[in-house]
């Protein structure tokens, strides 16, 4: 009785919106292809996979490339950096648009707002590989930031020779290219807040620091858990697609995550199922972080992406 | 709200003149390595060569490096190979967006939540590179540019941006028009798109710069150097240090220093397309983002 309840339901739906139907396959079918497929040849991972057999041909070694890399030599290295470059780019990517946005929001001319905005956040349109070549020729012994380095601590080489300088020059080149961007989702959202808010605090008595704590940090922060989850779904990525353009073999030491190992295993020595072992780890490690920080933003605050 | 500055308490007025100069700092480091490379680039080589520092002014005239990129057939064939593939790309991302954004707007569908799930968990997890690259050479896609246009051509994140713009538009006007013996098709393309014009502006515009400024994609799926984009052409010229492949002559010292002057002039006249649209598409882009923030 209930199924042909259902299925009485499914017809009708079909007859009204057949036309609505027609339009999403297309759509539908671009995810089964780049998507989805891709999702079902992470088996892979638990072959000794050979691309002329395929992944239906190979012979299926269950644990084994996970194991080989759980014991790898680079397995807490990897691990050490990726989290470190994570938590750095969480902090930084996430705090610094919110600060850039507060005070952009003090300012009364709207001249100056408008410039000081459109400054900032110009760096956001450039390519990677321009952002990768601006580093290089900023922190090269001659460049700008390298020559300050040479000439305060005698270092010769280029920054990005050197393991320690690695992390730091993420950071702020990140920075340099995000912080504006990001800013204008917290201006949308600061701008958003009901003034009448502001007009009674003031009646109170409140001063500015008193609004910032209660009316304005409170009227932003659901955006900011928002934007934070978003960003803890890309976290174990962590920008890798300008790592491959930066690092070289002697910063490994800290330059080399997971994705870079992904991408040298599989695309450069045709490692390809321990590659995917490696990637399917990352992908379900980052699914995991995703859970538990949309699990804390529902228990902890009101907010929460799904 | 509004109260003069001369009004104002001491430490507010302290505060708003630390926040001054404070934000113009920002400004300035934004906008400072552009101002670099744009002096570097119309410096003389040789005096560029024995530079060490910033550079606030050219060091020197000359367009030497200019002349050199120009000649460059590299470059000028890596332009028109980006302008094709992002052309391809985009349209074909932007109608399957709109379709898509279309349908999973409407209310009533009986697959609809399964659909717009099916389509937002891959935003969480996917296969990854490999399986992917799997995938593109079973294809027999490798080296063909048909693997830089249609994997990637829309993005989950647009689709959303552009389906809560849909939902706002008023059920009525359909109804209306339903009324009038108008067809769902005919109520997609002659009310629905002229309506959401803006809104689609602003996702095809997130595709050009998606696509635009891409390479990974094209590094690993492309071989031939007459496929090469521009951003795989700077990237070997910047990058692998084959700024002498773009063509100076002459004693190798001479080669040697032009090569550098080159590195700057190639940055410019990548970045001189965006930074001359942008303040026409700056809005646009502002605008996009407020509908996404809306939503959240």
């Amino acid at each position: 009785m209930q199924g042909t309840k259902r299925e009485g339901k499914i017809r009708i739906d079909w007859r009204r919106n057949h036309t609505y139907y027609y339009l999403l396959l297309p759509v539908l079918l671009y995810y089964v292809v780049f998507l989805y497929i891709p999702m079902g040849g992470l088996a892979m991972a638990f072959e000794h996979f050979s691309p002329a057999k395929g992944v239906f041909g190979s012979a299926f070694v269950g644990f084994a490339n996970f194991v080989t890399f759980f014991k790898s030599y680079y397995f807490w290295r990897l691990i050490r950096n990726t989290l470190i470059l994570s938590a750095l780019g969480l902090m930084f990517g996430v705090l610094s648009p919110v600060g850039l946005a507060l005070l952009l929001n003090e300012v009364k001319g709207r001249l100056f707002k408008k410039t000081i905005q459109t400054a900032t956040y110009i760096p956001y349109f450039i390519s990677l590989v321009v952002v990768a070549s601006l580093i290089k020729i900023f922190v090269a012994p001659e460049g700008p930031v390298g020559n300050l380095f040479s000439s305060l601590f005698g270092l010769d080489n280029s920054l990005l020779t050197y393991a320690n300088g690695f992390r730091p020059i993420m950071v702020v080149s990140d920075m340099w290219q995000m912080t504006g961007y990001i800013a204008v989702i917290y201006l949308a959202a600061l701008s958003g807040i009901d003034h009448e808010q502001y007009e009674a605090a003031r009646i109170d008595g409140a001063g500015h620091w008193k609004q910032l704590l209660h009316i304005t940090i409170p009227g932003i922060a659901p955006t900011i858990i928002v934007l934070f989850i978003l960003r803890t779904g890309q976290l174990l990525n962590v920008g890798y697609e300008k790592i491959i353009l930066l690092y070289s073999p002697g910063i490994y030491e800290t330059a080399d995550v997971i994705s870079t190992f992904v991408y040298r295993k599989g695309l450069l020595e045709f490692n390809y199922s321990y590659a995917a072992a490696v990637g399917l780890f990352n992908a379900v490690a980052g699914l995991a972080m995703v859970l538990l920080s949309n699990w804390l933003a529902k228990r902890y605050t009101d907010t929460r992406l799904f | 709200m509004d109260t003069p500055f001369r009004k104002e308490s001491l430490p507010r007025k302290t505060f708003i003149v630390f926040n001054a100069l404070l934000l113009s700092v920002l400004g300035v480091i934004a906008l400072i390595p552009f101002v670099h490379v744009l002096m570097a680039s119309i410096s003389d080589p040789f005096k560029l060569a024995a530079n060490t520092g910033l550079i606030l002014w050219p060091k020197g005239f000359s367009l030497v490096g200019y002349q050199k990129v120009f000649e460059s057939v590299e470059i000028w064939r890596g332009y028109l190979n980006t302008i094709l593939y992002t052309a391809g790309s985009v349209a074909l991302g932007s109608v399957l967006t709109i379709f898509g954004a279309y349908v999973l707007s409407r209310r009533n569908l009986y697959w609809g939540n399964k659909a717009m799930f099916f389509i937002t968990f891959t935003m969480i997890f996917n296969g990854g590179l490999i399986p992917t690259y799997i995938l593109i050479s079973n294809l027999g896609w490798i080296d063909s540019p048909l693997a830089v246009i249609i994997p990637n051509c829309m993005s989950a994140f647009n689709l959303i941006i552009m389906r809560t713009y849909f939902q706002t538009i008023p059920e009525s006007l359909e109804e209306s028009a339903n009324l009038d013996g108008a067809n769902k098709l005919q109520i997609l393309f002659r009310i629905m798109i002229p309506l959401a014009k803006s809104s689609i502006a602003v996702v095809a515009l997130f595709y050009v710069i998606a696509q635009w400024n891409s390479y990974f994609q094209a590094m690993i799926y492309l071989r031939s150097a007459k496929f090469f984009t521009l951003q795989l052409v700077i990237q070997q010229i910047l990058l692998k240090n084959q700024a002498t492949s773009v063509g100076a002559s002459g004693s190798s010292a001479y080669v040697a220093v032009v090569a550098e002057l080159i590195k700057y002039c190639v940055i410019m006249v990548s970045i001189i397309p965006m930074l001359v649209a942008y303040p026409f598409i700056q809005r646009y882009f502002v605008a996009g983002i407020m509908v996404g923030a809306v939503k959240g």
